[in-house]
């Protein structure tokens, strides 16, 4: 059975250019780069041109670059970096709908005494600044939002809201491993301190991250070793994967323009044919300020996990923000901060293409997604013969 | 994800009586949209008041309906009381297993099918005496309690796999855990070996001396075995519980209480003639 992957922010496929630039790392050139001889520096220089590769990418300097082990690693180094280097300021302003990454550290930071203040989002997911201004506060080390959410990809205002935290002395950083590669990012034209990217969402394999930190910002690290990555991050490189990394951001640029063509097409007309064909479904987040490959579709009466194991028999892969998808018995925080019904919540679905997305499989997912979710209303309480909701439930 | 068995596969792919009874005998419906899972259940009795058919309608995860799939084919065939015996576990047990996390969805069935005998006897709905813990999902306190008992569960976290209680704003975890430390301490009659005459007479000294003379002492009483003759124990109060006019209730609510806990549920108690 052939495979239709349209689950493309959980993680990609490896681009065949990026492991072909990798494959010598592994077993003819396995040097320390940080090795005196020969063998070992001319990896250094592979890394060298990747970081290179890495700034060109975000319109950054290379040296504001440091290699990570993934995402996670860099929302925590980054976080945890402005309340060390600002031990007197105790307070952290991020959103209800951020990543685990961060969300998660600073429910952990919370327990130590930070105070955390999770600013809200409307029902399309739309941050507003207003309620940003208003949660600043002389005691706010860091604000931390996320540029384009995992689950809806829906933008926020990062570049505004970076400059409302710098007037008042607050350090900004963004969470954007769904953003980049995706939308065009410059660090040049905002005044972001700090910004996480994650390989494996753009091609690039898993176990390799960036933390973009702008020069001059201080910084402590997470990882307290070597001098590797100018100290800012010890640990042998992951050179193979660093290399990798280079390469995909390379790819990225060129195929930035694709991805918001191509992809932004296939996307648009999964979501409208699937509108159009199912009735009682919807979009969650708001349709024109989001990523070009993201949609998150709530079917309802129905539930996410059923949805998803009937189209797993299919060969097509996609996510859900059910609570039986997430090991809680909550539906996705996400959905639940924008004020989605959870009737709609637990049937909520994510398509997240990629430039290797082709029409056929958009086609293929478009005739294959409407018997699935009449099979499964056909067993839903809700849902009665004539094909319409129970209004008494 | 999740690691279902291939019985749980071929149920929610090809998942039996699906459907509505029309006229049924037993209707009921459990569980809601908010909840993630709901699942409604009819069933139609032949001449000799056995189940000629069942059918259920579920919203839920691959889990729920393969559960409910699971109910309708194991209950075909019996009495309503035969089916009322039928528990959680029988029904994750017919489809070789469910994830912890996903014994709520087993649970439910059995929920659905209780409500279901109760509908058709006429009987209320609700249990009676039943009260609501978890607010976020409708759990009450005895259904709780029964899956404690009967899966044997000992932390909160189980509770919430098994029932959902708990696993909303999580307002309720210390209740839980409250329910859970009353469960435990009750008897186990049922797993208790029976004793012999002379294991039962030194259990009763044991428990007198270790659990029951320390509290008396404290109100400056105490208490003597006289007799233990089958199960009954004849015993003497002495010291202040000798002229204190409340001692019948201290020997029925408190001695006779703790001996029948801890040593056998047919233990009386009874005062030695002054």
């Amino acid at each position: 059975m052939k495979t239709i992957y349209l689950d493309n922010n959980a993680t990609t496929q490896v681009a065949q250019e990026v492991l072909d630039v990798m494959m010598p790392y592994f077993r003819d050139l396995y040097g320390n780069p940080s090795s005196m001889h020969t063998f070992g520096g001319q990896v250094g220089q592979r890394i060298r041109a990747a970081r290179e590769q890495v700034a060109t990418l975000l319109g950054a300097l290379p040296e504001e670059i440091v290699f990570t082990s993934c995402g996670t690693e860099s929302d925590n180094s980054a976080i945890r970096s402005a309340l060390t280097t600002r031990p007197d300021k105790k307070h952290i302003v991020i959103s209800r709908v951020e990543h685990p990454a961060v969300r998660t550290l600073c429910s952990h930071l919370g327990m130590q005494g930070y105070k955390i203040t999770e600013l809200p989002v409307d029902k399309n997911g739309i941050l507003d600044l207003e309620n940003l201004e208003k949660s600043l506060t002389p005691d706010t080390a860091i604000v931390s939002l996320m540029w384009g959410n995992n689950e809806t990809g829906v933008l926020f205002p990062v570049e505004a809201a970076a400059m409302m935290a710098h007037e008042k002395g607050i350090l900004f950083h963004t969470d954007a491993v769904q953003a980049t590669g995706k939308i065009p990012i410059n660090m040049k034209n905002n005044v972001i301190d700090m910004l996480s990217i994650s390989g494996h969402k753009l091609h690039a394999p898993k176990g390799i991250g960036v933390l973009y930190i702008r020069r001059g910002t201080k910084f402590s690290p997470f990882l307290i070793g070597g001098h590797q990555e100018k100290e800012r991050r010890g640990g042998t490189e992951n050179t193979p994967s660093i290399i990798g990394l280079g390469k995909a951001c390379e790819l990225a640029a060129k195929n930035m323009a694709q991805e918001n063509t191509n992809v932004r097409k296939l996307r648009d007309k999964l979501e409208k044919e699937l509108l159009k064909k199912i009735p009682q479904s919807r979009v969650n987040g708001d349709v024109e300020n989001r990523l070009p490959n993201t949609t998150n579709i709530s079917f309802e009466f129905i539930e996410g996990e059923a949805i998803l194991l009937l189209m797993n028999e299919l060969g097509i892969c996609a996510s859900s923000g059910s609570a039986c998808t997430s090991g809680s018995l909550q539906p996705s925080h996400v959905l639940r901060a924008m004020g989605v019904p959870f009737t709609m919540a637990h049937g909520s679905i994510r398509f997240s293409l990629s430039i290797y997305n082709t029409e056929e499989e958009v086609d293929f997912v478009i005739e294959k997604m409407p018997p699935i979710i009449e099979r499964l209303r056909g067993m839903s309480p809700f849902w009665n013969q004539k094909g319409q909701a129970c209004t008494n439930q | 994800m999740w690691e279902y068995t291939d019985k749980v596969k071929e149920h929610f792919l090809n998942p039996h009586n699906v459907g509505e009874i029309e006229n049924p005998d037993g209707v009921a419906e459990v569980g809601s949209l908010a909840c993630g899972d709901a699942l409604k259940l009819t069933f139609k009795l032949d001449e000799n008041k056995r189940i000629k058919d069942a059918k259920f309608k579920t919203f839920g995860c691959a889990s729920a309906i393969a559960s409910s799939s699971a109910l309708t084919e194991i209950i075909k065939g019996m009495t309503v009381d035969e089916a009322l015996k039928v528990s959680n576990k029988d029904i994750a047990q017919y489809l070789g297993g469910l994830p912890d996390e996903k014994m709520h969805c087993s649970v439910m069935g059995k929920q659905a099918l209780e409500k279901a005998v109760e509908n058709y006897r006429g009987a209320p709905a609700l249990e009676s005496g039943a009260k609501i813990i978890c607010e976020c999902f409708g759990v009450t306190d005895k259904e709780i309690e029964r899956a404690i008992r009967e899966n044997n569960l000992s932390t909160v976290e189980d509770v919430t796999n098994y029932t959902k209680a708990g696993g909303g704003c999580g307002g309720c975890q210390d209740a839980i855990q409250q329910i859970l430390e009353r469960v435990k301490a009750e008897p186990k009659t049922d797993n208790k070996p029976k004793l012999t005459n002379i294991q039962k007479i030194r259990m009763i000294e044991e428990t007198i001396e270790r659990e029951i003379r320390p509290s008396l002492k404290q109100d400056g009483g105490d208490i003597e075995i006289i007799d233990i003759i089958g199960n009954r124990v004849i015993v003497a109060m002495r010291g202040a519980c000798s002229t204190c006019k409340a001692s019948e209730i201290t020997l029925k609510d408190f001695v006779q209480h703790r001996l029948q806990e801890l040593v056998s549920p047919d233990i009386t108690v009874e005062e030695a003639a002054k």
